[in-house]
């Protein structure tokens, strides 16, 4: 049994390794190490590491569901604003270092790319989980209002996946897993829903 | 200046080049330029940078073969210069066949004997929005076609990738339908500008770029430049080619470097040029404009994308 106060002692570390990647690759990209093409390597980084935590934020939830990792949903926010982090990083590298604020481009492309169009909902959907995400937040909008909200981050997840599968050229490996792993959770939680009614009843 | 593990030539290779260098390549000026190349070949870059548009600037060595798309090895850009060292260029032949007066099947040493070898700096343009600045060796397509001896009848050139999955371990994945097969009309291959090129700064040409033979039209995009060729087929009506098979929608038999007609998943209007920082505009054709524009004087350049 993983008691809340083992998860909160994990948080400090947990704080460390999930932000240590952006400072290696901000150190590599300054110092020009981060291979021939830096800008396009440095937003694939970020990207993958965003959707990598978006999932985990799901995964957080499916596993509380285990008694003995109850407590563990106490990691939850910290990971989804470390995922807002990765996105806003991510985005800024587009806007700032691919296009240099070519504002006009960038809308076109934003309009024209259908995965420049997924990535871009995902990021603003994102805008409210992450400004919602205090405790103070929580207490004004009411738990079930907030609950609500919060059930965003599955149109921003299926989103985010599908704008990495649509990027990819050839070899769909790896996003079609995230896809399968979110699908999965998905299914989980729609299992658990048509289950609990009876139990209500 | 640093010279990278990757830059020093071993020995051996050293000596095989001398001879492979001596045996077809009969071009004393290829001779000079490689032989000064050898131990650092970028140490006199005027035998290049003469060729050179006053806008562009040679890409290095390392950014031309660390950074490729070349799935035979891998889907990353990484991967060809990763995963490419069991691959075995030599001995190598080119199958000749289709509307051919003989078919036949040539040594590649044979070609060599029978081309002069020569320098050309071109723009590679690939369709992912990056661009390069490469100093190839090769010659022109056409001195192959004369000796293939095509009939009148042929009006396509179709070419076709090696396909050996034990060296080649990106084709042991279906990514895409392997071998790689690419195409061009018979007056886009007869072009002065389209050549085979068997090297790149005075090297043989390295794995990861296609050895030993590959394709190189600096007009369209990269995908069109097939690698490793070993077979080249003439014929009356439009090839296949591999991404237009996989992707008919996105990719066009004609794959013309075009800022205008913009690809569902790259704007096609800029390029990132590997080692700048700020995108640059895309210019028409590449800009060998005043090559080829004529080629396409009759032709939709939206329709035939």
């Amino acid at each position: 049994m993983f008691s809340t106060r083992n998860f909160n002692r994990s948080k400090p570390v947990l704080f460390i390794l999930i932000l240590f990647p952006s400072l290696l690759w901000a150190q590599q990209f300054v110092t020009g190490n981060l291979g021939v093409n830096p800008i396009e390597k440095l937003m694939d980084e970020l990207g993958l590491m965003a959707l990598r935590l978006i999932i985990l934020t799901l995964m957080i939830t499916t596993l509380s569901n285990i008694k003995s990792l109850k407590s563990i949903v106490v990691l939850r926010r910290m990971i989804g604003l470390f995922a807002f982090y990765y996105v806003c990083l991510h985005f800024s590298t587009y806007i700032v270092l691919d296009h240099f604020l070519d504002m006009q481009f960038i809308i076109q492309d934003i309009i024209k790319r259908p995965f420049i169009t997924f990535g871009f909902i995902s990021f603003l959907f994102l805008i409210p989980l992450a400004s919602t995400s205090t405790n103070n937040m929580i207490k004004r909008l009411g738990f079930k209002l907030w609950k609500k909200i919060h059930y965003l981050i599955y149109p921003v997840a299926i989103l985010a996946s599908m704008h990495f599968y649509v990027l990819v050229r050839a070899d769909k490996t790896e996003p079609v897993i995230y896809m399968g792993i979110i699908i999965l959770l998905l299914l989980h939680r729609i299992f658990k829903r048509l289950t609990r009614p009876q139990l209500a009843q | 200046m640093k010279i990278l593990g990757s830059e020093i030539t071993p020995y051996k290779t050293y000596l095989n080049r001398r001879k492979f260098i001596k045996g077809s390549l009969a071009s004393a000026m290829l001779a000079t330029v490689t032989s000064s190349a050898f131990a650092n070949h970028d140490s006199d870059l005027s035998i290049y940078t003469k060729n050179l548009n006053e806008n562009d600037k040679l890409n290095s060595y390392e950014e031309i073969t660390t950074y490729n798309n070349f799935y035979e090895f891998g889907t990353h850009k990484k991967h060809p210069h990763l995963n490419s060292g069991n691959f075995k260029p030599r001995p190598w032949t080119i199958k000749i066949d289709g509307l051919v007066k003989k078919p036949q099947t040539f040594d590649l040493e044979k070609i060599l004997s029978n081309v002069t070898i020569e320098d050309r700096v071109y723009r590679l343009r690939c369709v992912e929005a990056w661009s390069m600045v490469i100093p190839w060796q090769g010659f022109q397509l056409s001195e192959l076609i004369k000796m293939a001896e095509p009939l009148s009848s042929a009006k396509y050139v179709q070419f076709v990738t090696v396909f050996r999955p034990e060296e080649m371990p990106g084709q042991q994945k279906r990514t895409i339908i392997w071998p790689y097969r690419e195409g061009l009309r018979m007056d886009e291959a007869m072009n002065p500008l389209t050549i085979l090129a068997t090297g790149l700064y005075g090297h043989e040409m390295p794995n990861q770029n296609g050895a030993p033979i590959r394709l190189v039209v600096p007009w369209k995009y990269g995908f069109k430049s097939i690698k490793s060729i070993v077979e080249i087929r003439f014929l009356d009506t439009q090839p296949e080619t591999s991404w237009e098979t996989l992707a008919p929608w996105e990719y066009g038999f004609y794959a013309n470097v075009n800022p205008n007609v913009n690809h569902p998943r790259w704007s096609q209007g800029t390029e990132r040029r590997i080692g700048e920082f700020k995108r640059r505009e895309t210019l028409m054709f590449n800009g060998y404009e005043e090559e080829v524009a004529h080629l396409y004087k009759d032709l939709d350049l939206t329709k035939f994308y």
